[in-house]
């Protein structure tokens, strides 16, 4: 099957699952992208801290309506459960970056990158051993039946998905390019002295932005456990292929992380039905795309080359 | 008893190449690998496929294992050692999902999931390597780690070394002083993949068995505990931690205990390690061994005036 030979409703099928995996790899990427911006350090742990997010929500929600109704309740009950989790999750980051980042802040830059692994591995396994290794399903709090535009069905879930999405991305590019908080953030990531000079607190700064590339992770987190499940170890793989996200869009750049997700989401899809990759090597799809373009564009897509200075 | 203790032996033997492989490449060079244990499921799969498959004899097996590997870490090498720390994590850990994404999904050769069993013993000296003794299999084992262990510290003591240690201190300067980093650190990890390759032809002729979902990113992570735990940058100090963490890990079973102590709980200590140690110890327990300059430029003016 190639491009060309594929009817234009099956495109546009594809074009909207991909759009909607690419949501999620943005939210995530962002996360990723804004941690890097200012500590210049990946945030290995990113991924658990989605994970545990999404566990938090699933919790509340079934606490709340047992899961099984839908329609207004439901719907009460899972926004509660989606600011909870984000909730939940912003405290982890702020904690983690605490414990496990702010002491080595200056040290050797292998040190924190141990850290972070070191971070998520116990996350991983400690939520392996508390909420046990079955996949679980985030019950939808709506009627999910695909709707019918033209011959393309597209269910409720994936317009949420995109809808929140985008308000999220686009508040989150508003508040770093016109709030005082967000030009101290800017500030802070062009250079952290300079900035605490001018009476910026650096500590509160590093902490929120861990507190809101946490928070969005865990709506990423929640919107995957509905598209597909919830595990301990989802946030690995999908923590992956956002930094991967991150880094094709050029890493520490905001509008970056978001068009390297929407790219890498409409990848991976087109990937599979139109290459023709195996399923179960869809994975090799973006790390092939990261080495391509570490190779050929390090800075990423959207970041001018920049050398570096002793 | 003493089975279980050979048992032991011969893991730390297999671990500890692997390590000490793993140490040239991230306490030496200074290269965050997180694929090692890719590098050891390719050479277990090259002794499998070459034993089984094509009746090659072990240690021609074991030698091609190697090679195999380090020519994917040449390859793997290339692209990705243009990159600074954290990039060339990422990118070692996603090769490492592609090896292991390869070998469950290339059923024709690899036998998929199931894994590939039934590898012969070797024979050599006029002895057969069997499972059911494990004596010669751990001084064989031990003969090769010996090998790899002096091999290592020779390249570590020499020029390379020192050249690999400037990389691991300051890029820039190094490469102001003359030294063609990349040529250092391609050759830093082939050569630590060459020992990862080996450890996986051990590890697969040993157990006369591979399944790929062994060697998944928590080996990786698991030698890397070792190397840090003990001391990045000092061979001695990461065998040390190979023998501290493989009888941590056995002795559950060792006791009986095994089965009560759910096994999320290794990993668990392992993350605990890497933030402790990074935190309160990053030197590790043992530390490294600070270079005496003032002795090397004596030897090299010595040297000189011969």
């Amino acid at each position: 099957m190639n491009l060309f030979n594929l009817p234009h409703t099956e495109l546009l099928q594809h074009l909207i699952n991909g759009l909607t995996l690419g949501a999620i790899y943005s939210l995530i990427a962002l996360g990723y992208t804004m941690v890097y911006g200012i500590l210049k350090f990946i945030n290995f742990a990113h991924g658990e801290i989605l994970m545990l997010g999404a566990y938090a929500g699933y919790f509340l929600y079934y606490f709340l309506c047992e899961g099984s109704q839908t329609g207004g309740f439901a719907i009460i009950a899972f926004v509660i459960s989606l600011i909870f989790a984000m909730l939940i999750s912003s405290f982890l980051g702020v904690i983690i970056e605490r414990i496990a980042y702010r002491p080595l802040r200056k040290a050797p830059r292998l040190a924190p990158l141990l850290s972070a692994i070191g971070v998520s591995i116990i996350l991983m396994n400690l939520a392996a051993l508390f909420f046990g290794t079955k996949s679980r399903k985030f019950d939808y709090p709506f009627d999910n039946t695909a709707l019918q535009l033209g011959n393309i069905s597209v269910t409720p879930n994936q317009i949420m998905i995109l809808i929140v999405g985008i308000i999220l991305m686009a508040s989150l590019k508003l508040f770093i390019d016109k709030t005082r908080l967000g030009k101290a953030m800017r500030a802070t990531s062009q250079n952290q002295a300079v900035a605490s000079l001018m009476g910026i607190n650096v500590n509160f700064i590093i902490s929120l932005t861990f507190a809101i590339g946490s928070a969005l992770a865990a709506v990423a987190g929640i919107f995957m456990s509905m598209e597909f499940k919830l595990y301990p170890t989802m946030g690995q793989m999908a923590g992956l292929k956002a930094f991967i996200a991150a880094v094709v869009g050029g890493i520490g750049n905001i509008s970056g992380a978001m068009l390297g997700g929407i790219l890498l989401g409409l990848l991976e899809t087109f990937g599979v039905v139109i290459i023709g990759i195996p399923q179960g090597l869809k994975d090799t799809i973006a790390f092939s795309v990261l080495i391509i373009i570490l190779l050929f564009r390090p800075s990423g897509l959207l970041m001018k080359n920049i050398r570096e200075k002793v | 008893m003493l089975n279980f203790i050979l048992l032991i032996i011969i893991y730390i033997g297999i671990y500890a190449i692997a390590g000490i492989g793993l140490n040239l490449i991230v306490g030496y060079t200074g290269l965050l690998s997180l694929c090692q244990a890719a590098f050891i499921a390719i050479g277990a799969y090259t002794t499998a496929i070459f034993m089984t498959a094509l009746h090659f004899g072990f240690f021609e097996a074991m030698l091609l294992s190697g090679l195999v590997a380090a020519i994917f870490g040449i390859l793997i090498g290339i692209p990705t050692l243009r990159l600074k720390g954290d990039y060339l994590a990422i990118a070692t850990l996603g090769f490492g999902e592609i090896v292991k994404n390869i070998i469950v999904n290339w059923d024709s050769v690899t036998k998929g999931p199931m894994g590939i069993n039934g590898i012969p013993g070797p024979q050599a000296f006029g002895i057969t390597f069997s499972a059911i003794d494990k004596v010669p299999w751990a001084v064989l084992i031990w003969a090769i780690l010996a090998f790899c262990y002096y091999f290592v510290r020779r390249i570590v003591r020499s020029r390379i070394g020192r050249a690999l240690e400037a990389i691991r201190e300051d890029e820039i300067a190094a490469s102001a002083m003359g030294i063609n980093t990349a040529k250092y650190k391609i050759g830093a990890f082939t050569t630590g993949a060459f020992m990862a390759g080996i450890a996986g032809s051990l590890f697969a002729a040993y157990n006369q068995s591979v399944a790929p979902l062994t060697f998944d990113f928590m080996m990786s992570i698991m030698i890397l505990c070792m190397a840090v735990l003990g001391g990045l940058g000092n061979n001695f100090a990461t065998v040390v931690g190979v023998i501290i963490i493989v009888i941590a890990s056995e002795i559950p079973r060792l006791v009986g205990i095994s089965h009560i102590i759910p096994p999320q709980i290794n990993q668990v200590i392992f993350g605990l390690i890497l933030v402790l140690m990074m935190i309160y110890r990053p030197q590790g327990i043992i530390g490294r061994v600070k270079l005496n300059y003032a002795k090397i430029i004596k030897e090299e003016i010595l040297h000189l005036e011969k």
